[in-house]
């Protein structure tokens, strides 16, 4: 088994072929793809691959050390250009045929008129945990 | 052995064993080793006086724990008279408990953490579940917490006002492992409001108890907030509500207004529409203006701006709205929904947007975009009227 992270962008991944913001689809088609993307964690669950998922905030900042004796520098709230981090889900996978499959299940969310989003997400493995460790 | 005999005792004992000058770090790990052999002990040896074993036990714990000459002289003179069977008032003790893990040098969390753990009798990993932390991280924040107090006095009279937040804190808490937090403090403010006069304190549990009432409507089966005004009323706890309101009327005829008790009067004239017309706007404003003369915070004047855009319509909470600062949380969302009812819809979308990238959960991000979507298909049902 190994363990994979499904990052989903708001920015910074290529655009999706069903580019429409979600704050300009219908209730329906937000209540829609809300409900895939429940089904599919309930389903990862039922075959033992999920692990955990969680959706962040637009909102995001850069910091840094600001130097001694001083706070830490931020870029404020607001920056425009950065890639952004809309949410994560981490699976613990077989394979990585199986990782794939599943991004690509997970990318097929419903989006704008109800057809698939065809979102690029981003699928990166875990390192192993400790060496030797046979977990 | 019964878990919630634990629950009730183990904080009688520690308060006992910190009554007797034990420092509060030692007294809980001498508490909860006692707990312990109870628990072993019990099933087959049941005592007549399972709290003055406890302390007996427990006592003996820290004495042996303190290894000195001075614990071993004093440990002689305490078995000699010990036990004193039961009749310990238990009101004091619980109140010290209570204003001890209050303590306004503890943060927030901390204060919260110790009081769940010294007052309620959770397990850190209770603690951690429902707070969705490792329990590692929780028993470190406990053990700050002990820290912090360890020494300190216990016989000075704390700040209500300092336990009454603390307990608001857990109310509010929104996770849940397998202890309701929500529950635990009202559980919790119950037990205070037994054993301090305070109608602050009796206007917490009617807040708490009010909110709770409504607490089946709040969320739609797949998660989703669902607000106020498009609750399903029957679905609302109304012998919550009743013990909610009794316990307020009783705290107002005593004619010492604070911030709880205005609060609770807000929440119990939404508790008392049979439906969201019959909702008393014009009342809840003058409570509104009341809670602004004792509590003037922000958050409290965006909730009067919502009170006046319904008692006075949309252009009234507007003007109350204008005062505010804009990058106050929900302040989009308030405006949203007023902008909508004065029918500038291109205005009610664009917010609506704005708000949902401010939203502090998913469910309220989502319950926000569904609102800006709905108007857009308003505004397009406008431009192309459906022929019949």
């Amino acid at each position: 088994m190994a363990k994979y992270l499904m990052l989903k962008h708001y920015r910074g991944a290529p655009a999706a072929r069903n580019d429409v913001p979600m704050s300009e689809w219908t209730p329906d088609e937000v209540t829609a793809h809300m409900q895939y993307m429940n089904d599919f964690a309930h389903r990862l669950v039922e075959t033992g691959e999920f692990v955990a998922s969680q959706a962040l905030a637009p909102e995001g900042a850069w910091v840094q050390y600001g130097g001694e004796g001083k706070p830490p520098v931020t870029d404020g709230p607001f920056a425009e250009t950065k890639d952004l981090i809309a949410g994560w889900m981490i699976i613990d996978v077989d394979t990585y045929d199986r990782a794939v499959e599943l991004a690509g299940e997970l990318s097929a969310a419903p989006g704008a008129g109800g057809r698939p989003l065809h979102e690029w997400l981003e699928l990166r493995r875990f390192y192993d945990d400790v060496p030797g460790s046979d977990a | 052995m019964d878990s919630d005999l634990i629950r009730t005792l183990g904080p009688q004992v520690l308060t006992i064993l910190l009554g007797r000058g034990a420092d509060f770090a030692a007294a809980e790990d001498a508490v909860q080793e006692a707990l312990v052999e109870a628990f072993v002990g019990w099933p087959d040896r049941p005592p007549r006086d399972p709290k003055a074993w406890l302390v007996t036990v427990a006592w003996r714990k820290f004495l042996d724990a303190t290894r000195s000459e001075a614990a071993r002289r004093r440990r002689e003179e305490t078995t000699a008279a010990e036990p004193v069977a039961g009749d310990v008032v238990d009101a004091d003790e619980s109140l010290t408990l209570y204003f001890l893990c209050a303590h306004p040098s503890l943060s927030p969390s901390s204060a919260v953490a110790l009081t769940l753990r010294a007052v309620g009798g959770l397990t850190t990993r209770q603690i951690a579940d429902a707070y969705l932390v490792p329990e590692a991280t929780m028993a470190q924040r406990i053990s700050r917490a002990k820290k912090t107090v360890s020494g300190e006095r216990l016989t000075v009279p704390g700040d209500v006002a300092t336990v009454l937040r603390t307990l608001y804190l857990v109310f509010n808490e929104g996770y849940s492992g397998d202890v309701d937090l929500a529950a635990e403090a009202i559980r919790l403010t119950r037990g205070l409001s037994e054993a301090v006069d305070h109608p602050e304190v009796a206007g917490l549990l009617a807040l708490m108890l009010l909110h709770h009432a409504r607490r089946p409507a709040r969320t739609g089966p797949d998660g989703d907030l669902v607000p106020l005004a498009e609750q399903d009323r029957a679905r609302w706890d109304t012998a919550l509500i009743a013990e909610g309101v009794r316990v307020l009327q009783n705290a107002l005829a005593r004619d010492r207004l604070g911030e709880y008790q205005a609060q609770a009067a807000i929440a119990a004239l939404h508790a008392d529409a049979q439906t969201v017309e019959e909702t008393d706007w014009v009342q809840i404003v003058e409570w509104y203006d009341e809670l602004v003369a004792l509590a003037d915070t922000p958050v409290v004047r965006l909730n009067r701006a919502v009170a006046v855009g319904e008692a006075d319509g949309p252009r009234a909470g507007l003007a109350a709205l204008s005062d505010l600062d804009p990058s106050l949380p929900r302040y989009a969302a308030v405006e949203a929904h007023l902008r909508e009812r004065d029918d500038d819809l291109a205005a009610a979308a664009r917010l609506y947007v704005e708000a949902a990238d401010r939203a502090r959960d998913v469910a309220e991000r989502n319950h926000l975009i569904k609102q800006a979507a709905r108007i857009r298909e308003r505004i397009q049902s406008r431009a192309w009227p459906p022929r019949d």
